[in-house]
């Protein structure tokens, strides 16, 4: 398996007829060997299609695609849920109405029914996000697909928590003109003090957009460096052979635990990062409620 | 068991090789850290979750929150006209409970009514056979007045008679009539 990362790709003209194909095909030649792949391996990035906007690299990756299946398998699944609008919900049109009473739930909650006008936005954060990182729990099957998880990438969450935070400053403003900027001055705090809780308050509303996308990103590129360090010691231990090789039961249990802790860590973020929007967005429509 | 350990230390350090090979060979570290990457996946971001927003607010939520409403609207309707129902069997019970009421009082009323007929026929009865009997009553007592007074009339008759006759024979006289009745009278009285 080449370990050569997108920059080193670069170098040498991507195989862009290949595409899919062509990186299906590296892994091929390589995935049958008894040997785990590195555990930092699954975040590579290679090019598929080149596509470039002047001097800016705007290729086809395998990011890209796993963007686009995550969208196509979310547009293909609320299609399918909402094709028949019945009355008595089928088992798909259920789970597209519990999805849809979940996140307008959280949205009434944390902002009240005037903040139904984010509910498209919060909606399609928490499904994008939720099925990005359910898609990056799916196995590859060694030699066809390679699974990669575009939230495990901060370029990705960054982009996501600054869509969010862009949102709520632009709103608040339009909403609130000037008046947005007492979010950094809480009403009743004494004048003395004031100077020290804006700056408080100003870094707090700074760090907003990173602590949304490094708890996205870390809980992403941690759980999938203990999958597949832990999947690695199986291999190492099937591989030493003889009666070592029995002891690979407990890597493997291991990985089906920590496999089903990341399925909820999936759900997890994705709510989290979805509930945080809500908050931030309740500063803009609210100034001075808190 | 040493094996064992060793075994598994093996291993892991096989794993630790390949983070340190992984993180050596990728340019600067994490493949997270690859600034270069960073257009294309900003770029694919935006196409994907773009579409999938104007997906989403454009065709699928208006739908699924329409289905959701509908339902609400539905139950909401079975609801009232539960409650329709409901009050018309309100209605209906009362309706009932009065002319319930109302026939009661009615045949109370009938049975009154008959009552007080009955009871005036029979007074009215009763006050014609009291007259017969007063009537009967008082013919009986005309009749004996009579009968009295007829023989009241043949006593003095014949105390007027014996009365001459003893003077005749007395004092040889023969009193008048006027004479007679006006001692009987005087001594009956």
């Amino acid at each position: 398996m080449t370990t050569s990362s997108l920059s080193s790709m670069l170098d040498a003209p991507a195989p862009a007829a290949l595409g899919v194909v062509g990186d299906l095909a590296r892994l091929l030649g390589s995935s049958f060997a008894p040997r785990a792949a590195g555990p930092m391996e699954q975040f590579e990035i290679h090019r598929y299609v080149p596509l470039s906007l002047g001097d800016i690299d705007l290729s086809f990756t395998n990011s890209s695609l796993w963007m686009v299946i995550a969208t196509g398998l979310a547009i293909l699944f609320f299609t399918a849920a909402t094709r028949v609008r019945s009355l008595i919900p089928g088992r798909l049109q259920s789970v597209a109405e519990l999805t849809y009473d979940f996140v307008a739930d959280m949205v009434r909650g944390a902002i009240g029914p005037e903040g139904m006008k984010f509910f498209p936005f919060v909606f399609t954060l928490f499904v994008y996000i939720l099925l990005a990182n359910l898609l990056g729990l799916t196995p590859s099957i060694p030699g066809l697909t390679h699974t990669f998880t575009t939230t495990s990438h901060i370029a990705v969450t960054i982009g996501l928590s600054m869509t969010s935070i862009l949102i709520v400053i632009v709103y608040g403003f339009y909403k609130n003109g000037l008046g947005f900027l007492k979010l950094f001055a809480p009403s009743g705090v004494p004048a003395w003090l004031l100077p020290l809780i804006v700056l408080i308050e100003f870094v707090s509303f700074l760090s907003r957009p990173l602590s949304l996308a490094i708890r996205l990103f870390a809980n992403m590129l941690a759980g999938h460096i203990i999958l597949k360090v832990f999947a690695g010691f199986i291999i190492s231990l099937l591989g030493a052979g003889g009666v070592v090789s029995a002891i690979a039961i407990f890597p493997f249990l291991g990985t089906v635990a920590i496999t089903l802790l990341e399925l909820l860590v999936a759900f997890l973020q994705a709510y989290v990062f979805a509930i945080l929007t809500c908050i931030y967005l309740n500063d803009a429509e609210h100034v001075g409620h808190h | 068991m040493a094996h064992l350990w060793m075994a598994l230390a093996a291993a892991a350090a096989e794993e630790a090789e390949g983070i340190v090979a992984a993180a050596e060979t990728s340019s600067g570290g994490l493949p997270q850290m690859d600034f270069s990457t960073y257009p294309s996946q900003l770029f694919w971001l935006a196409v994907t979750f773009g579409t999938l927003y104007a997906v989403m607010s454009s065709a699928i939520l208006p739908r699924l929150g329409g289905a959701i409403e509908d339902r609400r609207d539905r139950i909401a309707d079975d609801l009232d006209q539960a409650a329709e129902f409901r009050r018309q069997a309100e209605e209906a019970e009362k309706a009932y409970q009065t002319s319930l009421a109302d026939a009661r009082a009615k045949a109370q009323s009938i049975a009154a009514e008959t009552r007080s007929e009955m009871e005036a026929e029979i007074a009215s009865m009763q006050a014609e056979a009291d007259d017969r009997a007063t009537a009967k009553i008082a013919a009986a007592e005309a009749k004996i007045d009579e009968m009295k007074d007829k023989a009241a009339a043949n006593v003095r008759a014949a105390a007027a008679d014996v009365a001459r006759e003893i003077v005749g024979a007395l004092i040889d006289e023969k009193p008048t009539d006027e004479t007679i009745a006006a001692a009987i009278a005087k001594s009956v009285r």
